[in-house]
Formats: structure tokens, C-alpha cells, sequence
């Protein structure tokens, strides 16, 4: 599915990603965990296609494909989601009609159909519910006035609708409480499938208690130092970063 | 202290202005003091410049470098004006009551379809009978007095109306005065239209300047409108089709009563040069003002809303909300002045100007005034001018959306935001229609 080769990124004179392979397989889960400051964002933000980075050197793979050419739009049609860790607001912009916008441009994109107006709310009604979505909150703007977990919540939304190849989960726990935390992780349980992977990038093992990943990769100074199985987790939270930002020193 | 202007020679339009008076003053019908001593006003002043701080960013002197001639109110077959009116259409069940070339046109007009209650009468022929009540209230409250381009509309008012709501009356159907120019040749009007709504009445009202095809036209309107203790008028201006080269300048002049509550909207969806200026005064206590406008822009556009809102009351509210999209090399003003006299205690007033560059070679002009002898009172202001925001064009991208259609989301929602103030639904559908065209329209280019 996803297929990271030795890639270099740099944001001005700064070197934020050096040398990072990652291979992320077909229904797999990977965790990324690591200190702060050391890329976990950036990889996320360079496999989404955002501008600003410049990578001078590596291949991202989706299926195969190299992506790195193709802007943040086909990235996304090409299946790769990414849930943002601060989802911007847009004000004036209906929820629903952003909705509608996002599944019209992808079924566009990929040859098919646009939905019918009431299959398209059947679909996101039935969606929303299962993330305990208030209907007026999709009548409002875009992530506007919405508490942290609201907007966490509208991501999960938005990855249930679009039905992604790739989800990359970029510090989807930040700021959220237990029981929005248990909402948020049931509704990436529910889509996990042998067609649709995820790359979850997190500080704290707390969230993989909920959504139980595969393979765990430790992340510092730019590269992954470590790799191994749900019980790498555990041990980081016992031992903490240190010795692996001293390792990569 | 002002110093004296240094003595300058006028201009081929300022001439050909002052000519325009001496030649057709016989057929200008009454109030001839009142034009004799605007055009007196008018000879002192000559068309400002940047040297006039109210113009400052419009450089009139400049802008109109020909002053094109009136016409007379027949040039145009009333056939040919009929079809011309169909393209002013946005509201389909209003009255409306059509100005051609600057003359009222009863002919063009529905009166049947007047409500009951409204009135309508030719400003030219209430002049000619001398109608004192039509004189008196001619110049408002003397707001906009020493505005050079309130004197020439003074002094060369061709027509226009007088609409008179009784006091009561709920008009069950908008009015839409439509001040159309036959269009072909460049030529100018000039309209002065009077709106006099009773106490307890309310009314809709719609203004539009119109041309019956892209000519290069110059329009000088002046609508005084009075509101009576407790009533309500809603109020939509815009400009529609008119050349690159046209000349659009409106003057409101505006008084509320106590109780009262005024809203007013401009919307502007490209002309040449269109400057919109709002003299307001809040007269009686507890009465709400809320003016708004949205400008699209391309090309050399230029669009100026200059307010001048004077709380001479206690206990008022007023709201200024003004938007901008400025595409290209086009020029956006804003110059909002918010007067809250000695006694005006506790007055509300807000006033914000927002503006989105999408040209590198636009610009935006902001000046926000406040000016506050009460101590008791809540006043602010805020200006912005920016650009689409990358962090939000990426969140849509990934997504799926593409970047131009991203783009023009961002754009309508900004652009909905001003018009959401628009309380006629079918206006309000219409603009954003509107709106929606010009941004296809930036697409395909």
C-alpha cells in the first residue's frame, strides 16, 4: 500500500526528514510515535501533498505510484486521507455542503457518478450518527465555533464518507477526553478492512489502547529508529524517548 | 486650518458642466434658486481631487476627464427601452417605477402595481409647481452639502420621484426604482429621487443604474430617503451591466426617526468606476442602522463606499459591514466615518471592512473614522485585507476538491457572508447567482 523510500525533506535551510523508509502494508495499521520536533507532522503533511516542503530526495509509493508528483487534490483522489491534528475552520462554508463538494469531486475524479441529493444525506445521516454527530452541527460552517473532539470528529466523518486507501491519523487524540476518545477510535475500528490502511501518528500509547495497531514504528530525528510489534509501545511508555533521540545523535 | 486652494483652471469636463447648466437651465424646470446655488457651490469647488480628503482615493477630477451630454427623455423608442429594462430584472413581483435618461417614465413603469398606501409623483413636475414639502425636504438635512458631486445633482436634477408611503402602511410588494440609460453614445444622467416613508410604515425598496447596453455612461443619482418614528425600511442598491468606462456616483441621504430601523445593501458586481456614498443621520432614539455592501471587482474596476454616520441621538445602533474581491489591477475604498455627537450617549455602532486581493496589481484603500464627543458609548472599527487562505485551499484539496474550485468556495462563502444582510429572498438568491457568475467567469479567464 504505502511505500516510504529514504526520503529527504526540507523546509527552508532546516532538514526535517533524513533518509525516513517506512513500507505500510495492505489492511495494516502502523503507529508512528516519537518525541516532538522530530517530523511526525512533516511526513504526514509531504505523503498529503502540502506545499511548503521541499523534498530533495525519495520516492513515496501509494499502489505502486509515486505521488510526489501530483498535487495535494489528485493525492486525495488517488485514495491517500489524512486527518488533520488542528482541521482549519472554514467560515461560510455549510458542513454539508463542503460534504457534498469532497464525495462529488472524488466519484468526479474517479469516473464515477455524482450521489443524488438523498442518498447523499441517507449517507452522511447514517455516518454521522454512528459518530454521535449532531445533525444541526452539519448545517453549521465547517468546523466553526466546534469544540476540539467536535472537530476530531468531523475528520473520522469525512474519512468514513470518503472511504480512503491510505488514513494517516496525525495526533488525532490531541485534545480529547476518554469518551470522545472511544467514539473517535470505534469509528476507525469500524473501517478498518483489508483494502484500507492507516498510518496512526501519536505521542502517547494511550490511544493505541483503543485502536490496536500492527506494527509500531518509533520516530526521531527523522528517520524511523525502531520498529516492532504493540508491545514497542508499551515499552516506550515506560522508558520514554530518550534513548532513541540519543541513539539517532 | 485650511489653507485656500491654490487657483486652478478647470478642466474640459468641469466646462463642459458648467455649460451644461447655462445651456439647459431653461429646460432644468424649478427650484432655480436652489440649482443657481449649487452650481455657484459647484463653480467654487470644481470636481474634486485628492486634495479633497472625502475623495482622496476617487480622484474624480481625473476620472472623468469628458463630461458626456445629457439626452433628451425620448432618444429612446419605448420598445427598445422595454427590452433594455429586462436585463435591470431581479425581483419579479416588485413595482417598479423606471427612470429613462434621467426622465421618469410613468409609460415604462407599473403603477398599477403600486400598493396600496405608496404614491408616486415626478420630482420635475413638483418642482415646476413649486411643492414646498418637495423643496424642504430636496436636501435631506444638508448632509453631503459642500459634496461637489451632491451640488451638480442639485443643480442638474433632470427627474425623478417622489414616493410617499402613508404612515401605516405596510407595502405589501417591494418598489424598484430603475434608473436605466439608453445606452450607444456615451451620455449622463442625473436623477434625484425622494422617498418619504410615514411613521409605522414599512417598505421595501430596491435602486438600480442600469444601461441598456456596455456604453460608456455617467450616472449622477441622489435618493433622499426619510424614515419615519417606527417604521422600517429595507433598502438594496446596485449597479448592473453597464462599460468599462462608465461613471457611476449615487449619494443616499438618509434621515431616521425614533424607533425606526433602516437596512441598507449595495451590491456591485463590476462596473467602471461606481463610488457610493451614504450620508446618514440617526435622528430619533432607539432606532438601528445596518448598512452593507459587496463589490467584485476585475479588470481597472473601482469601487468606493464612503459612510458618514452621525448619531445625533441618544440610544442608537448602527452596523457597517462592507466587503471586498478585488481581482486583477482593480481598486477597492473604503472610508467609513462614524460621528457620535456630545449627547448621543450610549450609542452601539460597529463598523468593519474586509477585503480579499486575488490580483497582484489590486489594491485597497481603508479609512476608517470615529469621531466621539459622547463618553458613554461602545464604538469600534476593524479593517482586513488579505488573501485566500493556503492552509484552507489545502485542507479542501485534501479533500479531493480541486484548487480553483476550492478557491471559489472560499470566495462565495466570503462573498455570502455580506450578503446573508439581504432580508428578500428572491434578491438575495439573485446576487448570489450573481456571484457565482463572476467567479465562473474568473475561472474561465
Amino acid at each position: 500500500m504505502l511505500e516510504v523510500r529514504n526520503l529527504h525533506v526540507s523546509v527552508g535551510d532546516r532538514k526535517i526528514l533524513d533518509g525516513l523508509n517506512l513500507t505500510v502494508k495492505d489492511g495494516e495499521v502502523a503507529a508512528i510515535m516519537g518525541p516532538n520536533g522530530t517530523g511526525k507532522s512533516t511526513l504526514s503533511y509531504v505523503i498529503a501533498g502540502r506545499d511548503g516542503y521541499d523534498v530533495t530526495e525519495g520516492e513515496v509509493l501509494v499502489d505502486g505510484v509515486n505521488i510526489l508528483d501530483m498535487d495535494a487534490t489528485e493525492r486525495a483522489n488517488a485514495g491517500v486521507f489524512l486527518a488533520f491534528q488542528y482541521p482549519m475552520e472554514i467560515p461560510g462554508v455549510a458542513t454539508m455542503t463542503f460534504l457534498k463538494a469532497a464525495l462529488n469531486a472524488q466519484a468526479r475524479a474517479r469516473g464515477g457518478k455524482e450521489l443524488q441529493t438523498p442518498d447523499f444525506m441517507k449517507k452522511v445521516r447514517e455516518a454521522s450518527q454512528k459518530l454521535q454527530i449532531p445533525q444541526d452541527m452539519l448545517k453549521r460552517a465547517l468546523n466553526v465555533g466546534f469544540s476540539g473532539g467536535e472537530k476530531k470528529r468531523m475528520e473520522i466523518l469525512q474519512m468514513a464518507l470518503l472511504q480512503p486507501k491510505l488514513a494517516i491519523l496525525d495526533e488525532t487524540d490531541s485534545g480529547l477526553d476518554i469518551d470522545a476518545l472511544r467514539i473517535v477510535a470505534d469509528g476507525v475500528n469500524a473501517l478498518r478492512a483489508q483494502e484500507r490502511s492507516f498510518l496512526v501518528i501519536t505521542h502517547y500509547q494511550r490511544l493505541l489502547d483503543y485502536i490496536k495497531p500492527d506494527t509500531v514504528h518509533v520516530m526521531a530525528r527523522g528517520r524511523i529508529a525502531k520498529t516492532g510489534g504493540p508491545e514497542l509501545a508499551h515499552e516506550l511508555e515506560k522508558t520514554g524517548y530518550a534513548g532513541f533521540v540519543g541513539e539517532a545523535a | 486650518m485650511n489653507k485656500p486652494l491654490p487657483i486652478r483652471t478647470r478642466t474640459e469636463a468641469e466646462e463642459a458642466l458648467v455649460a451644461t447648466f447655462d445651456s439647459a437651465s431653461s429646460n432644468l424646470r424649478g427650484a432655480s434658486d436652489l440649482r443657481a446655488a449649487a452650481m455657484a457651490r459647484f463653480v467654487k469647488s470644481g470636481l474634486p481631487d485628492r486634495r479633497v480628503e472625502s475623495w482622496h482615493y476617487t480622484d474624480l477630477r481625473s476620472i472623468l476627464r469628458r463630461a458626456a451630454p445629457v439626452r433628451p427623455g425620448d432618444f429612446m423608442p419605448v420598445e427598445r427601452a422595454r427590452a433594455g429594462l429586462a436585463s435591470a430584472e431581479a425581483q419579479t413581483h416588485a413595482a417598479r417605477i423606471v427612470m429613462l435618461d434621467g426622465i421618469y417614465r410613468p409609460d415604462l413603469s407599473d403603477l398599477a402595481l403600486l400598493p396600496a398606501g405608496v404614491t408616486v409623483a415626478s420630482l420635475a413636475d413638483a418642482l415646476a409647481e413649486g411643492d414646498a414639502e418637495a423643496l424642504g425636504a430636496l436636501t435631506g438635512e444638508g448632509q453631503g452639502a459642500d459634496d461637489p458631486v451632491v451640488s451638480l445633482n442639485t443643480a442638474l436634477m433632470q427627474d425623478g420621484v417622489i414616493v410617499r408611503v402613508a404612515a401605516g402602511v405596510e407595502a405589501a410588494r417591494p418598489i424598484a426604482i430603475a434608473n436605466i440609460m439608453s445606452g450607444g453614445a456615451p451620455h449622463a444622467a442625473f436623477v434625484r429621487s425622494l422617498v418619504m416613508v410615514g411613521d409605522g410604515a414599512k417598505l421595501r425598496l430596491t435602486e438600480t443604474t442600469a444601461a441598456c447596453d456596455e456604453s460608456e455612461t455617467q450616472v449622477n443619482e441622489a435618493l433622499v430617503l426619510r424614515i419615519g418614528d417606527n417604521a422600517r425600511v429595507d433598502y438594496v442598491s446596485r449597479v448592473v451591466r453597464q462599460g468599462a468606462g462608465a461613471i457611476s456616483l449615487h449619494t443616499l441621504l438618509a434621515t431616521l426617526g425614533a424607533g425606526s430601523e433602516f437596512n441598507g445593501f449595495s451590491f456591485n458586481p463590476g462596473v467602471g468606476v461606481d463610488r457610493r456614498q451614504m450620508f446618514v443621520r440617526l435622528n430619533g432614539r432607539n432606532s438601528t442602522l445596518n448598512l452593507g455592501g459587496l463589490s467584485l471587482l476585475r479588470g481597472r474596476q473601482h469601487a468606493d463606499s464612503t459612510l458618514v454616520v452621525d448619531h445625533a441621538v441618544p440610544d442608537c445602533r448602527s452596523r457597517e459591514f462592507f466587503r471586498y474581491i478585488l481581482d486583477d489591477e482593480s481598486t477597492g475604498v473604503f472610508q467609513g466615518k462614524v460621528v457620535v455627537r456630545q449627547h448621543a450617549q450610549k450609542t452601539d455602532g460597529a463598523m468593519k471592512s474586509q477585503a480579499i486581493m486575488l490580483g497582484d496589481g489590486a489594491s485597497m484603500n481603508n479609512k476608517p473614522e470615529l469621531e466621539i464627543f459622547a463618553d458613554d458609548v461602545v464604538c469600534g472599527h476593524g479593517a482586513t485585507v488579505g488573501q485566500l487562505d493556503d492552509d484552507q485551499i489545502f485542507y479542501l484539496q485534501a479533500r479531493g476538491i480541486p484548487k480553483p474550485e476550492a478557491e471559489s468556495l472560499l470566495l462565495e462563502a466570503f462573498a455570502y457572508e455580506a450578503l446573508e444582510l439581504i432580508a428578500d429572498e428572491q434578491l438575495r438568491a439573485r446576487f448570489i447567482e450573481q456571484t457565482g457568475e463572476w467567479l465562473a467567469a474568473r475561472g474561465a479567464a
